[in-house]
């Protein structure tokens, strides 16, 4: 599994790489697809919609089940990763490429964890 | 196994149905343009496809089923033969009901014992099935407030043990979902529930024993903080085959409930049953059932009287099995999940080890990290065996579940045979671990690419191709 330094963590495994202050992307962890197992499916907002720090923008669905994906900054949905939607295993053979939403004019973030303290948090 | 249109013989015609006998007067536009593609074969090919197709299925006549939280029973044969009796099933949903009186009875007398059995005042044989009675007790809810005015109550709290039917049920009533995580004992956090609750919760939703096979000993304090903070109680009835006669969750302080008929009353589940969910509520609620035309109703959720025939069956068992014997049903079935649970516990991690109500769920994290053998490997070599697997991966605030329901109606040689086939398999992927993910390799369809099934799901026969 990999971490990339250039990227912060959530507790809820999601990815985020800031372009600048209010710009970022959200995808979910390579520890997150691991967990899941085969992905199939990825249900994304849409342009222009708000996204809310802690509640969830978006879904997967894998043969075992569809989880929630949360969010963890506040704003708008600026653009949204279409090629997930034909093929959903990128977001299992290459988590951090398989961007789901570019979020733009960010209000607010959580906490986040660095690449160090999420690969800590989740040998717990 | 060939599809029936790839055993089609072009040129045998199709007989499937008789002449029309009457004059059709249909305006061209509406007129079909093409006949319709239908294989063609002679009648004793089309039984013997059909009949090579049950050949592949696994019901409870083949053996062993202890599918959690779907009680698979057995199916009494007295059921079937009295819904096969000329006065059930020669009849029309619009005959005169003077005609049809005994049939009335069979649904007024089912109704008075599902209240009995429920705690309940009234009951509604409409909904088609467990998720279809779940969405007409929320509609009841929702008709409640709506009528007091207390529109703000918009939500409905969902444990994170929940079947996935309760917060989807929720969601197409109109109402938003808030789920609350479970306490260590896999019961409802009563710290979570209180900070949940407030002015706008519609209701709960909770299944009682729950999705862990245990019976929630705070269930009167849970349902007083949802009455106190103005909601109302919904009881998924999908585990009811624990307590009736027993425990009724109309004393537990649930409000509105549904029972599955084809789970706890013995009709045929799976394989398009048909099912049946009969929704339950108490008197205050009784006004908002579906009924057409009937002022404060929330009308019809299902056409006519829905699947009577099924209703028919739960009234043979109910009445086969009386008063005496729906209690020693829900007896023997938590007995039977304890006595196999027992047997399994010290080479099967259970999730909670304590004593159990009809089911228990075992969780393979461990085998699953120290050898790779999942739970799906697990299930998957079961049907080497000539068993049906447990449910697997639910409830999911359990990793790597396996959930065991024996049911009542099964007897302690097959539990004990199930018991070391579980053992063997067990010891199988201790040994060899690789082995375990080729499995099954006796059965008529191997393992499927259940990724690219879903990826790429082939729905429909390509008639082009």
């Amino acid at each position: 599994m990999t971490f990339p330094e250039n990227l912060k963590y959530t507790k809820t495994h999601e990815w985020i790489r800031f372009e600048d202050e209010t710009t970022a992307y959200i995808g979910i962890t390579d520890y997150a697809q691991d967990q899941l197992g085969d992905l199939v499916f990825a249900n994304l907002p849409e342009e222009g919609d708000e996204v809310t720090l802690g509640e969830a923008f978006a879904d997967v669905e894998s043969v075992k089940a569809v989880s929630d994906v949360m969010s963890p900054v506040s704003g708008t949905v600026a653009e949204i990763n279409e090629t997930l939607a034909d093929e959903p295993q990128l977001m299992n053979q290459a988590p951090y490429d398989a961007w789901f939403i570019k979020v733009t004019g960010i209000t607010e973030s959580e906490e986040l964890m660095t690449a160090e303290e999420y690969q800590a948090f989740i040998a717990e | 196994m060939k599809l029936v249109f790839e055993r089609s013989m072009p040129g045998r015609g199709t007989r499937y149905l008789p002449d029309l006998d009457v004059p059709v007067h249909l305006p061209d536009a509406a007129a079909r343009q093409a006949a319709l593609n239908l294989p063609e074969l002679p009648e004793t090919e089309t039984d013997r496809h059909y009949t090579a197709l049950a050949g592949q299925t696994y019901g409870v006549n083949n053996g062993f089923y202890p599918l959690g939280s779907c009680t698979m029973k057995y199916n009494p044969q007295i059921n079937e033969e009295m819904a096969a009796l000329p006065g059930f099933t020669q009849i029309h949903p619009l005959q005169d009901p003077e005609t049809v009186k005994g049939c009335l009875e069979v649904m007024e007398t089912l109704e008075k014992f599902l209240c009995e059995i429920t705690g309940m005042d009234a009951v509604t044989l409409q909904p088609a099935a467990g998720a279809h009675g779940e969405f007409t007790g929320l509609l009841l809810i929702k008709a409640y407030h709506r009528e007091r005015g207390d529109m703000a109550r918009t939500k409905i709290i969902v444990p994170d043990s929940a079947h996935g039917t309760n917060p989807a049920s929720a969601s197409m009533a109109g109402f938003d979902v808030v789920s609350i995580p479970s306490d260590g004992n896999g019961c409802v956090d009563l710290e979570a529930l209180k900070a949940a609750v407030g002015p706008d919760t519609a209701g709960l939703m909770l299944t009682n024993p729950n999705t862990v096979g245990l019976f929630d000993p705070n269930i009167l304090e849970i349902t007083r903080i949802v009455h106190e903070a103005g909601g109302l109680c919904y009881y998924d009835g999908a585990n009811l085959n624990a307590v009736m006669g027993i425990a009724r969750p109309g004393d537990m302080g649930f409000d509105v409930i549904h029972v599955n008929l084809h789970k706890t009353f013995s009709t045929p589940h799976g394989g398009g049953g048909p099912g049946s969910g009969p929704g339950g509520c108490k008197a205050f609620l009784a006004k908002y059932l579906p009924g057409k035309g009937v002022e404060g109703s929330i009308g019809d959720v299902r056409s006519f009287s829905s699947n009577f025939l099924v209703a028919v069956k739960a009234l043979t068992y109910i009445l086969s099995i009386g008063r005496e014997g729906i209690p020693a049903a829900a007896e023997n079935a938590v007995l039977n999940a304890n006595y196999m649970k027992e047997k399994l516990k010290d080479i099967f991690p259970m999730a909670f080890d304590k004593v159990c109500m009809h089911e228990f769920v075992i969780s393979m994290e461990k085998m699953k990290e120290e050898t790779g053998v999942s739970a799906l490997d697990l299930a998957k070599a079961m049907l080497d065996h000539g068993i049906h697997p447990p449910t697997m991966y639910f409830p999911l605030i359990v990793h790597e579940a396996l959930m065991v329901e024996p049911t009542e109606t099964e007897t302690k040689e097959t539990l004990d045979e199930a018991v070391s086939i579980f053992r063997e398999i067990c010891e199988e992927a201790l040994a060899n671990p690789q082995s375990m993910h080729e499995k099954p390799l006796h059965t008529a369809v191997r393992r499927p690419d259940e990724v690219l099934a879903a990826r790429n799901p082939v729905i429909r026969y390509d008639f082009e191709a």
